[in-house]
Parts: C-alpha cells; structure tokens; sequence
C-alpha cells in the first residue's frame, strides 16, 4: 500500500529524510519510531502530499504521491499531530464538514458521522462545540474524523502526544480495532511501549535514516531479550543477554544496585546509536 | 469543481456567530461613514453635490475591500500558520483552483453584505444614489478582486508579522489614498498616476460614476479585471504550492 525508495527531502542544506526506502503491506501497522527531529513527520508530510520530496519516489495506494497527488489523497485519512479541529464547529459539524471535503452523499455522510461518533465514544457530545471537549475527546473525534471518508489507508503523526495515560489506552483500543478491521496504518511516534504494543513493523529513525526496521520482537531480538542497567547511572552502558539468568549472573559483578528486565526497543535504539530515544 | 464545502463551513461558523460577524462587518464602514461623511464633511461639497454623496461610493468599494480581505487573509493565515485547519483541506481531494475559488468567495459575501448594508445606512440618511445592475456587477468584482488578494495575502505570509505588513503596507495607504475621500485628480502628478496603479481606486471611480448615474470607464472595468484574475492566478499557484 506505501512503496517508497530512496525519499530524500532536503530544507536548504539540512537533509530531514535522506535515502529512506520502505514498504507497507496491505492491513500492516507499521511504526515510524524515532526521537523529535528524526525526520518521521517530514515522511508524513510527503507521503500524505503537503511536502514534495526533492528526491527519490513514494506512491500511496500505487499512486505517485509527487506525479498524482490527488488521487493519493482520495485513498489517505490523516491524523496530524496538530489537533486541527475547527473549535467553532460541533463535534457533527467536524465530521460533516470532512465528509463534504470527500465529496459524500449526503445520507452516507449522516450514517458515518453516527456510525463513528460511537466509535470513538462521542456520540453524547455530538452537538457539542469543539472548544468544550478535552484534549483526550479532541483527539478522539480526530480519529473519527480520519476514518470518515472510509480510506485505505491512515497516517497518524504522533496520535497520543500529550494524553495522559488513561485517554493514551483509549487511542490505542481505538487504533487496535482498526488492526483488526483491516485498514493500513502507518504511525510516528517517539513513545517506545507505542510501538511495541500497536505495530506489525517498526522504522527506527535517526537524523534523517532508517537504522533499523523489523517487528518489534526481532529488533529486541538483536539485542538480546533481557537487559541489565545500574539504577540511576545512565553513564554507565546498558548491558544484553540472552536469558534473564545470564543476566542475573552479570549483575552480581557490578558495583551498582541492578536492574534486569525484558529488553525494549529503547534498548535496540541505544544498542544501535548510544543514544536515549526521547528528550 | 467542489468548492461548496469551504462555502458550508463558512455558513455555518457566521449561524453559530451572527452578531460577531453582524458587527466586524460593519464597525469599520459605519466610523468611516460617521468621521469623514457626517462629522468632517458636513456642509462640504464637492463637484456641486454635497460630500456624503461623493464620500458614500468610495466608503462602499472600501467596505467590500476591508470585509474581503480583512477576514479572508485574516483567518487562513491563521489556519495555515496556527490552528492548522488548513492542513485538512490541504490532504483532501480539493483542487488549489477549488481552495482559492471557495475562499475567495467567502471573502466576496463578507464583502458584498457589509457594502449592502452601508447602502442601507446611507439610504436612511437620506443619501441619493443611482443604483443599477452594473454597480452590484462593480461591487461584486471588487469584492471577489479583495478576497482573491486576500487568499494569496494569507498563503504569501510566512508570519503573523508579514499579515500585518500587508496590512500597514497595501490595505492601509490604500485606504487613504485610493480616491474613497477624494478625487485623485486634486493630487498633483505624479501622485495622481501613483493612486491610479491601485485596484481600489478605480473601485470607487467606477461605484462613483456609477451612483451619479454616469458612464463608467472602460479602463477601469478593466485594470479591476486585471487585478482580480492576477491575484487568483497569484493565489492559485500559492494554495498548489502549500500542497494544495
């Protein structure tokens, strides 16, 4: 459903994404995972048609996203980072005004506002303006409003960034009963239990680059299943092995209080740069 | 062409908000109007007729110049640099001609309602203009000239900052200068020919001859027409390059 191969998008001298070529299987989730300015949003943006690459190619549904914009857009439901709602407008409104957007029958677009409205459990506020709901409800009715036009594919550019742990899981049900409806996603996001709990495949992004991309069990894999780390000394080296008892073993050497638990794929990015994934 | 949805929601932001719209539509004309029509310019007269009837035409063509671009430029630059609700329209299969089309006319209604209702105020005060067709033909291209200058305003901005030198920079001069409270023809060379390069200058001229139940100049008709298609080209060419 995504194809992209060798996408490079320079701003001046600065190379954002450079190089990055990847496929998206129809029905996958697939995770662009990465620390802020590692260039996911700016794939996003070129795959979903608001940037033009400066090089390389991507198509969307077997649409050129550079060549056929317009009927890449037909085929994508995006999810910003950014809640975009119209705060003036009802939480129906919203829904009705994307529908619009998309060219739907009026009766199709009373049915889909409901159908999703409940969906993402709105449905009780669905003449409530926008500037009442919060944040967590906000990013719900964008969800909804993604899905409205029924594409084949969604983009979500960070979809639970500044939700609080509850309304989080609520986005991820949300985004679990999509997996299991069939529907492509592609995700960014720089919360590593994201990745690991919602995608089929994850990209590791730094400045610009894939550095790795597989499931999340593979990648953890490559590490070693288990890590050792001394509690409150992130100068010293996290360590890998294979079974928690090698692990326990190497712990009793260290002159530090020790942590051993299953490895994550903040492991497998601080394997691959030496770097933590977020701040 | 699908440019109904943007018309929709503009529909529906002025129902949830008639009043707010009711007045940002009328305050500017009404002040000018009571400034320079019945405090500065009572018992002036100009051309033999008396200075409101003079001053009203070019208060109209600046009504549907404000309420066009004012609003237009005001809110899509604020969509496009920080609500991001243009984003939407962008990644939607909207075509830039539809995105600068639907808003251009959004910003023609703003425009053409707060001229219709400085007629009507006008009209109260017993004001005598000549009405025709082709002054609502003038009146409605001055409006859609103004907001297709306002979608390209909004696009070209990269800042707020940059929006309000539009403002200072264009629409303000503009204001003073374009013939709304005088002849242009009082000013010496080359300010004369200056004034003539604006759009809004021959706005009022046209309304102007038009409410004195003159012939209007070919000439204008057509620079407003060059004006109007060179800012939709402009600001088609800007949406498609946003992504549009």
């Amino acid at each position: 459903m995504i194809d992209t191969t060798n996408l490079t998008k320079y701003f001046g001298t600065l190379g954002a994404v450079q190089s990055v070529s990847f496929s998206v299987n129809r029905g996958e989730v697939f995770g662009l995972l990465g620390p802020n300015g590692a260039g996911k949003t700016t794939t996003i943006r070129m795959l979903t048609t608001l940037l033009s690459p400066s090089s390389g190619s991507a198509s969307v549904s077997g649409y050129d996203v550079a060549r056929e914009p317009l009927q890449v857009k037909r085929t994508i439901g995006v999810i910003p980072q950014m809640l975009n709602l119209d705060i003036d407008l009802t939480c129906s409104q919203n829904l009705e005004y994307h529908g619009r957007l998309h060219r739907m029958e009026g009766p199709d677009r009373a049915a889909r506002t409901s159908e999703l409205l409940r969906f993402v459990g709105l449905w009780e506020k669905r003449d409530t303006a926008v500037e009442h709901l919060s944040g967590g409800m906000r990013r719900r009715l964008l969800i909804a409003r993604g899905l409205m036009h029924r594409p084949q594919v969604v983009f979500m550019d960070e979809p639970t960034v500044g939700l609080d742990p509850q309304a989080r899981r609520l986005i991820w049900g949300l985004i679990e009963s999509l997996k299991r409806s069939g529907i492509t996603i592609m995700l960014t996001t720089h919360y590593i239990e994201e990745a690991d709990a919602l995608c089929d495949r994850v990209a590791i992004m730094r400045e610009g680059k894939i550095i790795a991309l597989d499931g999340p069990a593979a990648l953890k894999a490559r590490v070693g299943r288990y890590s050792l780390e001394c509690i409150g000394r992130q100068d010293i080296p996290r360590k890998f092995f294979p079974t928690r008892d090698a692990a326990y073993e190497a712990g009793r050497g260290e002159t530090c209080d020790v942590l051993v638990r299953e490895a994550t794929l903040e492991d497998v990015f601080i394997s691959l740069t030496g770097e933590r994934i977020e701040g | 062409m699908n440019f109904s949805p943007i018309i929709w929601k503009e529909m529906m932001l002025i129902r949830r908000k008639p009043w707010r719209f009711l007045a940002s539509s009328m305050v500017m004309p009404v002040l000018y109007l009571v400034t320079f029509g019945w405090g500065l310019g009572r018992g002036m007269n100009v051309g033999g007729g008396n200075y409101l009837e003079f001053v009203l035409p070019g208060i109209i063509a600046l009504s549907a110049m404000n309420n066009s671009f004012g609003p237009v430029s005001t809110s899509m630059n604020i969509s496009k640099l920080y609500t991001k609700t243009l984003e939407e329209v962008l990644v939607s299969p909207l075509t830039a001609w539809d995105i600068t089309l639907g808003r251009a006319l959004t910003g023609m209604v703003r425009g053409l309602f707060s001229a219709v209702m400085l007629l009507l105020v006008g009209f109260a005060a017993g004001v005598n203009m000549h009405l025709s067709l082709n002054f609502f033909i003038i009146l409605t291209l001055t409006a859609f000239c103004f907001g297709a200058a306002g979608v390209g305003a909004a696009m070209l901005a990269r800042t707020h900052e940059d929006m309000a030198n539009f403002n200072s920079f264009f629409i303000v001069p503009m204001s003073f200068l374009a013939g709304t409270f005088f002849s242009p023809n009082q000013l010496p060379q080359p300010f004369e020919s200056l004034i003539l390069a604006y759009p809004l200058t021959h706005a009022s001229l046209l309304l102007r001859a038009l409410a004195s139940g003159s012939e209007p100049s070919t000439g204008s008709v057509l620079v407003l027409a060059v004006y109007t298609l060179m800012f939709f080209s402009l600001a088609v060419r800007l949406v498609k390059r946003a992504g549009g």
